[in-house]
């Protein structure tokens, strides 16, 4: 007998053990007394609601450009009262951009997460349900994908189909095609062998009810975790290829991994350029980050330490 | 076995207590005393939970720094075992007491060959090296009766069966010879045809040796082919302590009584039934206010609770029990007989 | 072990065939079709004609795809139009650098990573563990670039001990044989050289080594948090086992069974942060080199460079797998 089996029986002989509820409840109920969730949710709560209202927030237009010849590559204003986080090097209202930057990031980030999501789901279930033939294909083009290293990918698909935010949102859900369906097939595999899944076949219950019914809403928890902490490295990605030059076609947009890139030449100068977008990007990310990682831990007993 | 040999472990109400953020502390061991004299074999036996595998490891000195505190005296030679440095204990584990766990599996590294993990305790007790370590270590293997040692030493773990592994661990348990063996439900993760060979492997090596050894188990039927003395442990506490002889002939506690009665007997009446005891470990009440047994206990009285039951020492057995059993009440034979699951090679007399 | 191998490498096979084809089907689909896109701004009616002749392009559409094979096995990969040269010339050149930066980055995240994540571990609950692992997390929301510019601007421009961009300082008299620089000058006895490039290197393989880094430190404080609590690290201190044999050698051999595994998928991720961390530096591999050619739309440079890092990458993982056969007795005899 382990020290830990020990400790687990010593720990049984307590009276009044905690009743336990549904798995969803008591992952909730441990989420919120969990002060890094509390903070990944209050991040992600900000980033949200300053996309949301980015036209009330902004003191000027994201392509206005109010410092407009008072700029030279030498001179980029700082942080002031009038700019909080300074001018641009064309003269825009940094804190204008970044607050509009954060719309261009939540929705490449959510629209390229439900993208793939969707099809590596149904790669993965159609993968996981019906084995065989179908199984292997499926798991061959994943394995194409996956020896790719993502931004390549993304690049080489961003390429196909010009700059833009759909071709952005399209290449980000190609790298997370993959990694869902290995993650639901791997899912229903797992619980193939399960003993109520044999205990439903032994009572009949025809396979394919067994798989939507009992199967599927058992692989919501670890989809879900894996959707929040996709969510943290679409943001990350999207930011990457804007900054490779691959966002959108309008330079106009205000898009964190474009501004980065457009500040290279003035690091020395005006570092605020970097600072502002860049800790834009690490906020929103973090935010998703944190609550992931404390969700998996809430709903998968084995982590919890 | 006489009184005359001398003391070789000498535990004095040893506690050990769980401690946990924001739970309650959990007395796993409550005031544990017996002693050891050299070349004796002594059981702790007891259900799961019941303190006695905890009780080997604040011994042995391997619970965990932190979350756990040790409470009493482990004597050894003219140490505290609790008190030494823990340099003093690197020293003394595995040279002057080692120690056999349940599962063999598991117990062994799995990406170390077993020659290395014989080998290292030769390198660290007994300053043997290379080809002399190595050849040391086959003839401890071959000792346990592992055949084609020399080949065995370069082997995985996961290429012996059970049965080798926990040959292999004994091995190098007993590569010092030491004064005392811990062996902790040795055979329960193996085939009930393995267990009698480890079991006779055993009771021949510590015997051979002079080794003193506390065998703790859940099997009466494992005591009965081993030990000299017998503690019975519940839920922390030692309830009853008799020389083996007299506590299979005359089990004084109510649950001494049920152990002996759910174990399979040859010898009992065909078409008798097995006599489980009712409920389970975590039925207990805690000691200081009732005796842990009664919720399951068939011979409870009003005495059982409201104030913890007084250890009684008559000669050399002990008892912690307000209404115990009257003789031959709780064996229908009061022969000692072994269980079935030890084979009659067992029965011999330890020499 | 060798049938192993032999059987992992029949595996790549259907891999390598479905990249090939997708990257093939790739070229076409890019605006202009096949001609255009490896022509680039030489596109004019007599360079397509000749294109389409020389590439087959109106024959049947399985044998270009087979010549397309044959051309890639050969490492034939057309002309980069940015530059006028054979591809699989700029991949010689490019490749050592990256190679060069990602083994750095590697070295830097292993290095600092791993004692990082045991000593987490066996200060469980600490403040080592909590700031560790709340650095962990940190570091997967700070994008490479990022942290990039931040290393740059601290440490080459405001303090100035490092320098700011490139493999190696102009004025350093150097010679390349090999194409690894740090290599180089110690190949050339030139000590100033190798010092140059290891400068050079240095703020650049922090920030791309910053993402295995954060990787290798949670796997492994978890898997030293696991293996501590075995049965058989209790065996080795029931042997009296001094301290450092027991880490050594019952903790650590296990521990980092997961963490090689980890390291090995990480190639994939440091070949993208190599193209995000090469451009802040304008450090001249293949990263930087993809980026100019994405610039340009030199395509023939982007299909040959992802078929062959796809390539390496796969033969990575294979390279792991088989390490990880061979520290793990359990998968051997398999």
């Amino acid at each position: 007998m382990s020290l830990a089996e020990i400790e687990a029986e010593t720990e049984s002989k307590r009276v009044g053990e905690e009743t336990g509820g549904s798995l969803g409840r008591e992952a909730w109920k441990r989420l919120r007394r969990d002060p890094v969730a509390i903070i990944g949710f209050v991040l992600i709560a900000f980033f949200v609601l300053v996309a949301l209202f980015a036209p009330l927030l902004a003191p000027y237009a994201p392509d206005a450009q109010p410092g407009a010849g008072t700029i030279t590559p030498t001179n980029i204003p700082g942080p002031s009262a009038e700019h909080w986080f300074g001018l641009d090097e064309l003269g825009r209202d940094e804190f204008s951009r970044v607050v509009y930057g954060a719309r261009q990031s939540l929705l490449v980030g959510v629209v390229s997460l439900i993208l793939g999501m969707s099809l590596g789901l149904l790669m993965g279930f159609l993968a996981g349900a019906f084995g065989g033939k179908v199984d292997t294909v499926v798991m061959r083009l994943v394995d194409v994908m996956l020896a790719i290293p993502g931004l390549l990918l993304a690049i080489a698909i961003a390429a196909v189909m010009g700059p833009s935010l759909l071709s952005v949102m399209i290449a980000i859900a190609a790298i997370n095609v993959p990694i869902f369906a290995r993650l639901l097939r791997g899912q229903m595999l797992a619980q193939r062998e399960a003993d109520y899944v044999l205990a439903a076949q032994s009572l009949g219950v025809r396979r394919r009810s067994i798989m939507l019914g009992h199967v599927l809403p058992n692989s919501v928890s670890p989809v879900i975790v894996q959707g929040t902490l996709t969510l943290a490295t679409a943001i990350i990605e999207a930011a990457a290829l804007s900054f490779l030059g691959l966002g959108s076609a309008d330079p106009g947009v205000p898009e964190w991994g474009r501004m980065l890139a457009s500040t290279q030449r003035y690091l020395a100068s005006a570092p605020h350029l970097a600072f502002f977008p860049g800790t834009a990007i690490v906020i929103a990310a973090l935010g998703f980050t944190l609550l992931g990682e404390r969700l998996r831990e809430a709903l998968d007993p084995k982590y919890r330490r | 076995m006489t009184a005359a040999t001398a003391l070789l472990l000498d535990v004095r109400d040893l506690s050990v207590t769980f401690t946990r953020r924001d739970r309650r502390d959990v007395r796993a061991v409550d005031g544990v005393s017996f002693d050891v004299r050299q070349g004796e074999t002594v059981g702790l036996v007891g259900e799961s939970g019941s303190g006695k595998s905890v009780t080997a490891l604040a011994v042995m000195g391997l619970l965990p720094d932190r979350g756990v505190l040790v409470d009493g005296q482990v004597h050894f030679d003219d140490d505290d075992l609790l008190t030494l440095p823990r340099d003093r204990m690197r020293d003394i584990r595995g040279r002057d007491i080692a120690m056999v766990f349940q599962d063999p599996m598991s117990s062994l590294n799995p990406v170390v060959p077993i020659g290395v993990q014989v080998t290292e305790v030769l390198v660290r007790h007994r300053d043997m090296h290379g080809e002399a370590a190595r050849e040391e270590a086959a003839e401890l293997l071959r000792r346990v009766g592992i055949p084609d040692p020399v080949r065995r030493l370069k082997d995985y773990p996961h290429q012996l069966s059970g049965g080798m592994r926990q040959r292999a661990l004994i091995s190098m348990a007993l590569a010092c010879r030491p004064r005392l063996l811990i062996a902790d439900e040795p055979t329960t993760a193996l085939d009930v045809t393995i267990q009698a060979q480890i079991l006779e492997l055993l009771k021949e090596l510590v015997s051979d040796s002079g080794t003193a050894l506390v065998l703790i188990t859940h099997d009466l039927g494992v005591v009965a082919g081993l030990c000299d003395t017998v503690h019975v442990m519940y839920s922390g506490r030692v309830v009853e302590s008799a020389p083996r002889r007299e506590l299979f002939a005359d089990p004084r506690h109510p649950y001494t009584g049920g152990l002996l009665g759910s174990v399979p007997r040859l010898d009992s009446p065909r078409g008798e039934p097995l006599r489980p005891i009712p409920g389970s470990p975590t039925d207990t009440l805690p000691w200081a206010e009732a005796c842990a047994f009664a919720p399951r206990c068939a011979h409870r009285i009003g005495a059982c609770t409201g104030q913890p039951p007084p250890l009684e020492v008559t000669g050399d057995r002990s008892l912690r029990c307000v209404n115990p059993l009257a003789e031959g009440e709780a064996s229908p034979n009061p022969a000692v007989a072994p269980p079935a699951s030890v084979p009659p090679a067992l029965e011999e007399e330890p020499t | 072990m060798l049938r192993f191998v032999v059987r992992r490498l029949f595996q790549l096979v259907p891999i390598l065939f479905g990249l090939s084809l997708l990257l093939f089907f790739w070229v076409r689909a890019l605006p202009g079709g096949t001609a255009v896109a490896l022509l680039g701004e030489r596109a004019t009616p007599e360079t397509i004609a000749q294109i389409e002749r020389l590439y087959g392009l109106d024959r049947p559409i399985w044998q270009q795809y087979l010549s397309f094979l044959g051309r890639a096995v050969r490492l034939d990969f057309g002309n980069s139009v940015r530059t006028n040269r054979p591809v699989v010339e700029e991949m010689l050149r490019t490749f050592p650098a990256t190679i060069e930066l990602a083994l750095a980055a590697l070295t830097f995240a292993i290095v600092v990573g791993i004692p990082l994540g045991y000593f987490a571990a066996r200060r469980y609950g600490g403040w080592l563990d909590s700031v560790t692992v709340s650095a962990s997390l940190l570091g997967v929301a700070v994008p490479v670039f990022f942290l990039a510019y931040i290393l740059k601007y601290v440490f080459a421009v405001q303090l100035g001990w490092l320098p700011t961009a490139g493999r190696q300082d102009p004025r350093v008299d150097a010679e390349h044989p090999t194409g690894f620089y740090v290599l180089d000058g110690i190949v050339t006895g030139n000590p100033a050289a190798t010092w140059d490039a290891v400068e050079h290197l240095i703020l650049p393989a922090i920030a791309l080594g910053s993402i295995p880094l954060a990787i290798i430190v949670r796997i492994t404080r978890a898997s030293v948090l696991d293996v501590v609590n075995e049965d058989y690290v209790r065996t080795a201190e029931a042997k009296g086992l001094l301290a450092r044999t027991i880490t050594r050698r019952h903790v650590l051999r296990n521990a980092l069974l997961p963490v090689v595994t980890v390291i090995g998928l990480q190639a994939g991720l440091l070949f993208s942060g190599a193209i995000l961390t090469e451009k802040v530096f304008g450090f001249p591999g293949v990263g930087n080199f993809i980026y100019e050619a994405i610039s340009f739309r030199d395509y023939a440079v982007l299909q040959g460079f992802i078929l062959v890092i796809a390539a390496v990458y796969v033969l990575v993982n294979l390279a792991v797998d088989v390490s990880y056969g061979l520290i793990d007795p359990r998968v051997r005899v398999r």
